[in-house]
């Protein structure tokens, strides 16, 4: 079996689900991310008119009856747009969680278990994560172009050398115990020890801090949609509808409001959803709750 | 301890190379020909000859490697494209602006985020520390430079209270500097706040059930010394190895709230120069702000290692 899945075998057997099932926090987040994602994969069927469709004559409309979230400047439907930004956020969001989670799991182990590309390979990590995170991301989005592609590739390369840290100090506990001994002394190979004895075990933080990932991701495309350096107008991400509503503040702040708060909605049940997690998967946590 | 010093500032040598390699390469990465994205559409083939020549793009990459460490030995990191002017000096002159602004956000953060994290402590799992917990978590959530635009709306139009804008250095006038850095210090300073509570809260409910703690309060010392000197003490030392984290992300949020807000500082600087491809500016300001940070990172090691003596023996591994 693949590490990941032996990974959510173990997370479905038992104790870890019914932790889960009795965590507040992980419900209320789970509800919250799953409405998002809802309304993310039913766009087409949620949103009345096409986001870029434009009424002049609907110009500046505040919510209401026609149109629960207003219009802006070009009288486009605001609700059309923000539910076809939910798409793309996670879209992009989920990318760079996967991307991330497969490159910081490769780089992780590879430092952790052999210990000669170590020292290489942790300078090379250090440099990346001595940059703050969003001005190297933009900084990368500005040499690759303005993207919804390089905000992906940006944001994979500020956030794989946080991740390949978690999965290297893992490995390296793991390596040491008595079964992997046990394993290597059997005869297993460099392959079998890492892909079916130490990375499995290692999962367990590299998921919570994922679920993280994918919280701060949605937040620094938002920065960069908002900087101009994402995906370009009319596309509607949730940073380019408030950067646009930016400029009419005062007439109709409505346009900026509501992209901001599906941010947080989507923020928030990622951050306690990865709080719930956090408290099933890591023991030392949750003698600190206590 | 000036072993551990010694030993500490080896170690950020190869990692300040790799920062500026980082830097360097920025440049090289971009898709096509930087000299004729710089120069802009409807460029004339003389314009991108021009600044291709003053970018140094016309000779080998290892030589424009060489002469950009030549460049860093003597604090000249090139000139910007569009201000014509040297990057180091264009940094210099905008970060007080900036180093002002996180400055002020981190004095919140400290004051509210360590406030809030020990009370909710000191009432466990009761309705304070249950409403002082979601607001730090919903503070965690929110897009800073939503935030300011919100509170913009809010302070600047509807009452009318703060400027919308603009900056007044603290040499001129110190009323005015906070009038025109208040609504952007919150906005930057709110997300750090939340962590820092959350921190604090975990820290201080680990601390407080120490057998240390538990003799103070046994031999009969007032709750006030017990939480004052011997929990919170404790707290500090994780406390003071996350201002280096919080500096990082103020100075990451400075970038859009400057924007926002309009403050001449670095974070809109890069923020301008990002949108028009002005490359030396952009990979000039990346150097000096995670060399700076990693200077900020050393004294918080110093200074935790000092307060802290077992982090100079393990931290060596």
């Amino acid at each position: 079996m693949s590490p990941i899945g032996s990974a959510i075998a173990r997370l479905a057997r038992g104790r870890v689900v019914r932790h889960l099932a009795r965590h507040r926090a992980f419900l209320t987040g789970s509800a919250l991310f799953l409405g998002v994602l809802v309304v993310a994969v039913f766009a087409d069927a949620i949103a009345p008119t096409a986001p870029a469709a434009m009424r002049f004559r609907d110009r500046f409309t505040p919510p209401g009856a026609a149109f629960p979230l207003g219009t802006d400047n070009f009288g486009r439907n605001l609700l059309s747009r923000v539910v076809y930004g939910a798409r793309l956020s996670l879209e992009i969001g989920f990318s760079v969680v996967v991307l991330t989670g497969v490159a910081g799991t490769l780089l992780g182990a590879a430092g952790g278990y052999f210990r000669r590309l170590d020292i290489w390979l942790i300078a090379a990590l250090d440099a990346l994560m001595a940059f703050p995170t969003v001005l190297l991301a933009v900084g990368i989005t500005a040499a690759l172009g303005p993207s919804a592609a390089n905000a992906v590739i940006a944001l994979t390369a500020v956030y794989t050398p946080r991740t390949a840290r978690i999965v290297r100090a893992s490995v390296l506990v793991i390596r040491e115990l008595d079964y992997v001994q046990a394993a290597r002394a059997s005869g297993a190979d460099h392959q079998r020890i890492l892909l079916h004895h130490v990375l499995p075990n290692s999962m367990a933080p590299l998921i919570v801090q994922l679920t993280f990932i994918f919280a701060y991701a949605i937040l620094a495309e938002a920065i960069l949609s908002f900087l101009g350096m994402g995906p370009q107008p009319p596309t509607p991400t949730w940073g380019n509808i408030i950067a646009e509503g930016r400029v009419y503040m005062r007439e109709a702040p409505w346009i900026s409001l509501f992209p901001g708060l599906a941010i947080a909605v989507t923020v928030l049940g990622l951050n306690l959803l990865g709080d719930g997690l956090r408290d099933a998967l890591d023991p030392r946590m949750k003698v600190q709750q206590a | 301890m000036l072993g551990y010093v010694v030993r500490r500032l080896l170690r950020s040598v190869p990692v300040l190379f790799g920062v500026s390699l980082v830097s360097f390469f920025l440049m090289q990465i971009v898709p096509g020909d930087p000299a004729t994205i710089i120069a802009g559409l409807g460029a004339s083939q003389q314009e991108i000859d021009r600044v291709r020549a003053e970018l140094g793009l016309d000779r080998p990459m290892l030589v424009q490697l060489g002469s950009w460490y030549r460049g860093i030995a003597r604090g000249d990191l090139g000139d910007s494209v569009l201000l014509g002017r040297s990057v180091t000096r264009s940094i210099l002159e905008r970060l007080p602006v900036t180093l002002s602004l996180s400055g002020y956000a981190l004095v919140l953060t400290l004051a509210v985020g360590l406030t809030t994290g020990v009370f909710a402590a000191l009432r466990p799992n009761t309705w304070l520390d249950q409403a002082l917990m979601t607001i730090a978590l919903v503070g965690v959530s929110l897009p800073s430079f939503w935030l300011g635009l919100m509170l913009i709306v809010l302070f600047a139009v509807q009452l009318d209270w703060l400027p919308s804008g603009g900056y007044v250095p603290m040499s001129e006038s110190l009323g005015g500097w906070l009038r025109s850095t208040t609504l952007p210090a919150v906005s930057l300073a709110l997300l750090q706040i939340g962590l820092l509570a959350r921190i604090t809260r975990s820290t201080m409910l680990e601390a407080l059930g120490q057998d240390y703690v538990r003799t103070a309060r046994t031999k009969g010392l007032p709750a006030r010394t017990v939480v004052g000197k011997h929990a919170f003490k404790n707290v500090m030392i994780p406390v003071v190895t996350v201002v280096g984290i919080v500096f990082s992300l103020l100075l990451s949020g400075s970038v859009v709230i400057e924007t926002v807000y309009s403050l001449p500082g670095v974070g809109r600087l890069l923020a301008s120069a990002v949108l028009r491809r002005d490359y030396p500016v952009i990979q000039g300001g990346l150097l000096i702000v995670a060399a700076g940070l990693m200077l900020l990172n050393l004294l918080v090691d110093v200074l935790y290692a000092y307060l802290d003596p077992r982090v100079r023996y393990v931290a060596d591994r």
